[in-house]
């Protein structure tokens, strides 16, 4: 049986390798994909919580408790959806200037 | 007598001291005859008045009391101000104006053409009115004050001649080694200051002199700490005094114009030790140790000093020497508890030591030179200071019946009256430095005034000149050279000789006439032992033994008759008399010069002291600021390295900051 342990085990992994990723990977493009990871290792975990902390069986009184993480995780996508829009327009900024898209070069803040 | 008359002996002075620093100096230096005859008139005030203390004191069973007026409390410690006139101040009082008077009515012709006379005249105001605030002062701390007044005025006027190295070199050394010296006295204050609940306990003010008379009688304190108490107070009167250890500036002050020498030796700085001591007697006699040092140290002192004046070539350093000599006896009087005796040779001393000053400055006009060997036969060029030089000799020498025999004489009777071996003692040392000091003044009067005329500074310089020669000009006769000096053979001016006349008067009668074993016209016998008893009351008798008496003139004419034989007559040649190493020892005057500078200052202080702190400075006090700059230095490198730009980086600090934070709250 399918427990909310499965969904948050699933959930810890796929944040953990989000993070690894942003953390470790010298491709901008790949940063911006280690971070839709983290993304959506938060909506799994989200969307199972909501799951599995409401009383089985839909009546009209818990419905909203349901649907508030479902909600949410909605929410996350559009905003990450977002995000991806501006961190490629960072990325094309980036290789237009420096020509690379390696974010270790990416330190002109600091002088 | 009104207080306000009280006070103005000491304000008069130092009005003169403020008009001519703030008026004449800057607005009418070219009329600086004006500043002399300021103080003249301001001292001259200030004599007038302490005649009529002098007056008003014998007729108030020896003290006015004048209530004290308070100046500020610090704590629960009121400190107070006012006037203490009893018998000694008013002794004081007459002598430091009546020397001062005389000498600043000579100085007008001797800083004749200084470029600094008016400020000679302002210093000189100052000086006067410091010793006279010293005198007056009822309170310890009020006397203190005064006492480093005198200290600065002497500093001022010994360096009078600041454009001269040696001058300001001489200048403060006396303001060191005095200061030194004034170090235990301001112990002794504070010391006072700890005792403060035994005097406020009795009612009393612990800086208040007349309470700390009470105390001292009573027996308040322990005898320790009277003994303590007293040492502190004779340092500092060994400073001011020059007595032995501390004796090395007054040589070297010589330094300054030599109407300040006179002032100096005579009525202010050094009488301020002897003047404390006195003062402060009630505490020393309350201790038979303090009174022993005193005495020993006083007896000590007249001897060795006496010793180095016998082979001083120079006629103002003989005359230093001799005073140092004479202090010594003041406080061997005043160690064995001859208080009315000491007190009385301080009296008459001035008098003929003042003039044996001003004879000295008399002679220096004419020969250009302090150097007795480049002097003689000047007996016949200026007779008048001839003839008071001598009667200034023979008073300092004791000779019956002169000031000083009498003074003299009563000390030696005391200390041979006593009988303890202290006493005895210090009678023995005594009676040695009558004998010296014949031989030394009469040395010094025979080289400069009989014989033939030696050709003065000229002599000197061309002496000096000469390849192997020993001789070095001092900057006074080099100032001498340069202005082409010649020998001007002439009796020195009226306001020169008459104010020598008016103390010479003094040299021959002062002992006498206020001492007079018998009544003489109006004054009552004994009329300074009997209105000088001490502060506690107890009357002493001088007792006149007649073979001390008889065996002090006969030493002092011996020491005449061979200072004749060697110096005037020339039946002994002086190299037959004299032992070459001891010779040397008083040459080079103890080699108490050399220890100081060569031992104390150059080793002790600065090679080890200076060198101990130069360490500490270096190693411990460097070292720390280095390292804690070091530290901060690279705290900062280090932080900074970490900031790199690399957001990765950052974010790798963040989530392993994040997950700290969350295994901390997960084991909580």
């Amino acid at each position: 049986m399918v427990g909310l342990e499965h969904f948050l085990i699933l959930s810890a992994v796929l944040f953990a390798i989000g993070l690894y990723g942003s953390l470790t990977r010298r491709n901008a493009i790949a940063v911006l994909m280690s971070i839709e990871l983290l993304f959506n290792a938060v909506n799994v975990a989200v969307v199972g919580i909501a799951r599995y902390t409401t009383p089985f069986g839909l009546t009209a009184d818990n419905v909203d408790l349901l649907l508030t993480g479902q909600v949410f995780a909605l929410f996350v996508v559009t905003v990450a959806a977002a995000e991806v829009a501006l961190g490629l327009a960072i990325v094309i900024t980036m290789y237009r200037t420096q020509g690379s898209v390696d974010v270790g070069e990416a330190n002109i803040m600091r002088h | 007598m009104w207080e306000a008359a009280a006070w103005a002996i000491f304000f008069l002075p130092l009005a003169s001291f403020v008009l001519i620093g703030l008026l004449i100096r800057p607005f009418l230096n070219h009329r600086s005859e004006l500043a002399g005859y300021l103080t003249i008139a301001a001292i001259g005030g200030a004599f007038a008045l302490s005649l009529w203390a002098l007056k008003a004191t014998t007729g108030h069973s020896n003290e006015i009391g004048y209530a004290s007026h308070e100046w500020l409390t610090v704590g629960n410690l009121d400190i107070r101000v006012g006037i203490l006139m009893n018998s000694l101040t008013a002794i004081m009082l007459v002598v430091v104006t009546g020397v001062s008077l005389a000498v600043q009515v000579y100085s007008q012709a001797y800083m004749k053409g200084d470029a600094g006379y008016a400020r000679y005249y302002a210093y000189m105001s100052l000086f006067t009115a410091s010793m006279l605030g010293l005198v007056l002062a009822s309170s310890i701390l009020q006397m203190f004050v005064f006492w480093e007044l005198v200290g600065l005025s002497s500093y001022l006027l010994i360096g009078f001649w600041y454009h001269r190295p040696s001058a300001a070199r001489a200048a403060i050394k006396a303001f060191l080694v005095t200061r030194l010296g004034d170090l235990g006295f301001l112990i002794a204050i504070l010391y006072l200051f700890f005792h403060q609940g035994v005097f406020s306990n009795a009612g009393l003010n612990s800086l208040d002199i007349r309470d700390i008379y009470v105390v001292a009688g009573a027996g308040l304190l322990g005898t320790t700490a009277l003994t303590w108490l007293a040492i502190g107070f004779f340092a500092g009167a060994i400073g001011k005094s020059a007595q032995f250890p501390l004796h090395v500036w007054l040589p070297d002050a010589m330094e300054g114009p030599t109407p300040v020498s006179a002032l100096i030796h005579a009525a202010t700085m050094v009488a301020a030790g002897v003047f404390l001591v006195a003062r402060m007697f009630p505490v020393f006699e309350a201790s038979e140790s303090a009174m022993n040092l005193v005495a020993i140290t006083g007896g000590i002192t007249a001897v060795f000093a006496a010793t180095m004046a016998m082979t001083s070539n120079d006629i103002k350093r003989v005359v230093a020497y001799s005073t140092i000599s004479q202090l010594g006896y003041m406080m061997l009087a005043l160690g064995i508890g001859a208080y009315t005796a000491a007190v009385f040779h301080l009296f008459n001393h001035a008098f003929f030591k003042a003039l044996l000053f001003l004879g000295a400055g008399s002679v220096n006009h004419v020969a250009g030179t302090f150097d007795m060997r480049f002097m003689g036969g000047l007996r016949k060029v200026q007779p008048w200071t001839y003839g008071m030089f001598v009667v200034a000799a023979l008073s300092l020498a004791g000779i019956f019946p002169l000031a000083g025999f009498w003074s003299k004489d009563e000390i030696l009777a005391e200390a041979f009256h006593n009988g303890d071996f202290v006493s005895r003692l210090v009678f023995l040392l005594a009676m040695a430095a009558v004998f010296m000091t014949a031989f030394y003044i009469f040395r010094a009067l025979f080289m400069t005034f009989h014989g033939e005329f030696r050709g003065g500074v000229e002599s000197k310089a061309e002496a000096a000149a000469l390849p192997d020669s020993e001789l070095v000009l001092t900057s006074d006769e080099e100032e001498k050279i340069a202005e082409g000096g010649h020998a001007h053979m002439a009796e020195s001016p009226l306001v020169m000789v008459l104010p020598m006349g008016v103390l010479a008067v003094l040299s021959v009668v002062s002992g006498f006439v206020a001492n007079a074993p018998f009544k003489l016209l109006t004054i009552p016998k004994h009329w300074i032992s009997e209105f000088l008893v001490a502060p506690l009351g107890h009357p002493e008798t001088p007792e006149f033994i007649g073979w001390v008496a008889i065996l002090s003139i006969g030493l002092a004419l011996a020491g005449v008759g061979l200072a004749w034989a060697i110096y005037a007559a020339g039946k002994i040649a002086p190299e037959r008399l004299t032992y070459r190493p001891l010779y040397q020892l008083t040459m080079r005057k103890y080699y108490m010069d050399d220890l100081y500078e060569r031992f104390i200052v150059g080793q002790v202080f600065y090679r080890y002291s200076a060198g101990l702190l130069d360490w500490f400075d270096r190693v411990f006090v460097d070292g720390v600021s280095d390292n804690i700059g070091w530290f901060g230095r690279n705290i900062g490198r280090g932080i900074a390295t970490m900031q790199n730009g690399q957001v990765q980086a950052y974010g790798g600090v963040f989530t392993v900051g994040a997950v700290i934070i969350l295994l901390v709250y997960l084991i909580k």
